[in-house]
């Protein structure tokens, strides 16, 4: 069947845990007119505890043991420790040491340092995953097939809605913190290997049947700020160590210095000055990449230059973004991810400093995430098509090897979508006449930045407008897409086979695109 | 390439003529000029790669309408007749010419650039020259070579030989180079054409590189060379006329327009006088920023 903007997905995938049908994707805003959605809401799990009685546990396995692991189960993880997380590997490696198959791997993503999980998903102890995003030999051995079932690729808002509705049901989640308490309490703001928000864990924490917390770092009872409360949690453990804390505590991130990302984000921050949206109070989201992140130093040029100041920032964070709310530009900063580890230190000491959930973030289905408040995001791409059409999850060989992340819900809630993106890496073009899968529809994107013209949204026509009244060098995508081809070639088409190895869904839990096997 | 005599010159982008991947981005970053180089930036045995690499890319790659520049060797060299050979008939707007010295100098390589030029069936107006110069001799011969042929089309100063020449080192914020500078300006001035300042090299000190531009453009330099695409944005706000700037140069012009209906040459706006040179000077605002005083 086709979805509506002509992806083609099949009606049924597999029959596992009766998963299999999809839903086809229907447009960007189309399921949320309906206000009530038909989804169930999941209830929390009832547990009680004896009181002084101690939730410490020995060791990890022990937690494990005494949460009665069993064939089937799905275990849940966050992605804070990012490529320094020493958590997933640890935990899948004593539940396959416990003989535990068919596990469903749930962790908001999957970084290189989990190219780990190889073999349990060639012996069957991982037979099913769910994440934003996974890198390198992993993401490679996914596209190839080695995972029994399909994965399913998620956005950062519809893991929210996934787990509320029990689309995503999970039996147990491990949750690493940098600091936490005997009863649970954990954060991730200080501590040796703090990392800053918590936003991923805290919906596992709320609706997990069980909960481990997983820390280095046990301080005098009760530990605040409390990102996960005692109340949802069922075991604590301290071990020596979450992982590199090279890789967890990762230092400042910096502005690119590479002259192309430098020359998108001044192209992209000219699109923001010129497109009605720079105004007094207005909100504001960038990623962590070069280019993007790089916006956001020009953006803080134009604000200081015309004097305006903004309401809040929102997303990933970095200590970029808090430097511009330090420096006056913006009220607060809302966090859902911190990037870089100075970030911990605002996130525990300036009150404007937020932490959030991933629900208040971007979930679709509850009664208005922050993203729906959202005037401009910036956001990268591995390859854009000429719909307008976005592709962040699978690379040049058609493997897993990017993110979904808050991609497709941010460019969904925000009034002006800039994507940022090189015409062409080394020698592969990033405009393509359809990108091999869609992760955010170009329905919901309206400017795209390129070192050779920027392409605005057909549907969009007043931005346009003012676009060109500035001077910018607007041009057509289909033209910009053919000067591309005449420089790069045409990449030859690559080779599926016909079995589906993940699932791309769109935030509202519809299908979008499917990604299948490749032939090798 | 284009319309040569009439266009911006505020920044040029150095790119090395052997680097294929950054000639073919060099026109997206925004650069009034691309100076495509085969001289200092190329090492001896590189130097026919580099040539045959731009004799092809420079007729295919879309520079996005900046001027293109190719830097060839001195005629004295063992490169410097290969260059114009295999650079010439592709006609790039226009040729720097590097260590001129004097007059003779300049117009000796303007010999072998037309003799090229006969041999393919070339006009001799089209190809432009920059005239480059680098040593102390060059700088006191600077309005001769200025005035030496109407195919100069810019002097520039060539920042780092020359301060080798003088047993001067460059620091940042030296003065050393004063003199030259404003002697080079003034033949520039005095010839009618333009004058490019030399590269600032802390790719890293944006702010150095602000306050070198500067410095520039009060000494009367059109534009400047960067030696990175990071810099071309700051030297373009730098000589780009400010919105005060491009106010009073209209306000000028349309008061100009109004009183030359009348007859009247000189009159006063806001209290100043306003003459033909103040009319010269913001009529030349206006070019820079891109308003045609005919609308006005």
């Amino acid at each position: 069947m086709k979805t509506s903007i002509g992806t083609e997905i099949p009606e049924f995938i597999d029959k596992k845990k009766g998963r299999g049908r999809l839903k086809p994707f229907e447009g960007a805003w189309t399921r949320l007119q309906k206000g009530w959605m038909d989804e169930p809401t999941v209830s929390l799990p009832t547990k009680a505890k004896m009181p002084h009685v101690s939730k410490m546990e020995k060791d990890l396995k022990t937690a494990i043991e005494k949460t009665g692991p069993r064939d089937g189960m799905t275990v849940s993880f966050h992605h804070h420790l990012r490529n320094g997380d020493a958590i997933v590997n640890l935990t899948i490696d004593i539940l396959a040491e416990l003989g535990i198959k068919n596990i469903t791997l749930a962790a908001s993503s999957l970084t290189s340092v989990h190219r780990h999980l190889i073999p349990y998903l060639e012996d069957g102890t991982i037979t099913e995953i769910w994440t934003s995003g996974m890198r390198d030999e992993l993401g490679t051995a996914v596209s190839m097939g080695k995972l029994a079932y399909r994965a399913v690729i998620h956005s950062h808002g519809g893991r929210a809605r996934a787990i509320r509705t029990g689309e995503l049901s999970i039996d147990l989640a491990v949750l690493a913190a940098s600091a936490a308490d005997e009863e649970g309490n954990a954060t991730g703001c200080h501590g040796p290997s703090a990392f800053g928000s918590m936003g991923y864990a805290i919906m596992d924490a709320r609706y997990a049947k069980q909960v481990i917390v997983v820390t280095d770092n046990i301080v005098p009872y009760p530990c605040f700020p409390v990102s996960i409360e005692q109340t949802n949690v069922d075991y604590v453990v301290k071990v020596d160590s979450l992982g590199d804390v090279k890789k967890i505590a990762s230092g400042t991130t910096r502005i690119t210095k590479k002259p192309l990302d430098l020359r998108l984000a001044s192209l992209c921050a000219q699109v923001i000055e010129h497109s009605g949206y720079m105004e007094n109070g207005f909100s504001f989201q960038v990623g962590a990449g070069g280019a993007s992140l790089a916006a956001a130093k020009y953006v803080n040029e134009t604000m200081k230059k015309r004097g305006i100041k903004g309401s809040f920032l929102l997303g990933g964070v970095t200590s970029y973004v808090v430097e511009l709310m330090e420096q006056g530009l913006f009220e607060s900063v809302f966090d859902v991810q911190s990037f870089d580890a100075a970030v911990s230190s605002s996130l525990l000491n300036n009150r404007n400093h937020i932490e959030i959930s991933s629900d208040m973030y971007a979930n679709p289905f509850n009664c208005g995430s922050m993203i729906n408040k959202l005037d401009v995001v910036v956001l990268g791409a591995l390859a854009v098509d000429v719909n307008f059409n976005v592709n962040v999850i699978t690379g040049s060989e058609g493997t897993i090897m990017g993110a979904s992340g808050g991609h497709c819900d941010t460019a969904a809630g925000a009034k002006l979508t800039v994507v940022v993106c090189p015409s062409f890496r080394g020698r592969i073009p990033s405009i393509k006449r359809n990108v091999h899968h869609i992760v955010t529809p170009g329905e919901s994107v309206h400017v795209i930045v390129t070192e050779r013209g920027i392409c605005v949204n057909p549907a969009y026509k007043d931005l346009e407008a003012r676009l060109k009244k500035a001077g910018l060098f607007i041009r057509d995508i289909h033209d910009l897409h053919d000067r591309v081809d005449k420089l790069t070639g045409v990449p030859d088409p690559i080779e599926y086979k016909d079995r589906v190895v993940a699932v791309i869904e769109y935030r509202d839990g519809t299908t979008i695109d499917v990604v299948r096997q490749i032939k090798c | 390439m284009g319309n040569r005599r009439s266009r911006k010159r505020r920044s040029m982008l150095y790119i090395p003529g052997n680097n294929a991947a950054m000639i073919q981005q060099g026109g997206v970053y925004g650069a009034d000029c691309i100076l495509l180089d085969l001289e200092d930036s190329i090492a001896p045995g590189e130097k026919d790669a580099a040539r045959i690499l731009l004799k092809h890319m420079i007729p295919s790659v879309n520079f996005y309408g900046a001027e293109v520049v190719v830097r060839v060797n001195h005629p004295d060299t063992p490169f410097g007749h290969d260059d114009l050979r295999e650079i010439v008939p592709i006609q790039p707007d226009a040729l720097r010419l590097p260590k001129i010295e004097s007059a003779d100098d300049v117009l000796r390589t303007i010999r072998l650039i037309e003799e090229i030029e006969s041999a393919h069936g070339l006009p001799h107006d089209r190809l432009t020259v920059h005239a480059m110069i680098e040593t102390a001799v060059g700088v006191e011969n600077a309005l001769s070579i200025a005035k030496a042929s109407p195919r100069i089309s810019s002097v520039t100063i060539g920042g780092q030989d020359l301060a080798a020449d003088m047993g001067i080192s460059l620091e940042k914020n030296s003065r050393g180079l004063d003199y030259a500078s404003q002697r080079i300006v003034m033949a520039a001035k005095a010839a009618r054409i333009e004058a490019m300042d030399t590269v600032f090299v802390d790719v890293d000190d944006e702010e150095g590189l602000r306050e070198a531009a500067r410095h520039a453009k009060e000494m009367g330099f059109t534009g400047k060379a960067a030696i990175n695409p990071r810099q071309i944005e700051v030297i373009n706000e730098v000589f780009t006329p400010t919105e005060q700037e491009i106010t009073r140069a209209i306000d000028v012009v349309s008061a100009y327009n109004r009183h030359k209906a009348a007859g009247v040459g000189v009159f006063a706006l806001h209290g100043k006088m306003v003459d033909a040179p103040v009319v010269a000077r913001a009529l030349h605002v206006l070019d820079l920023a891109d308003i045609d005083p005919e609308t006005l």
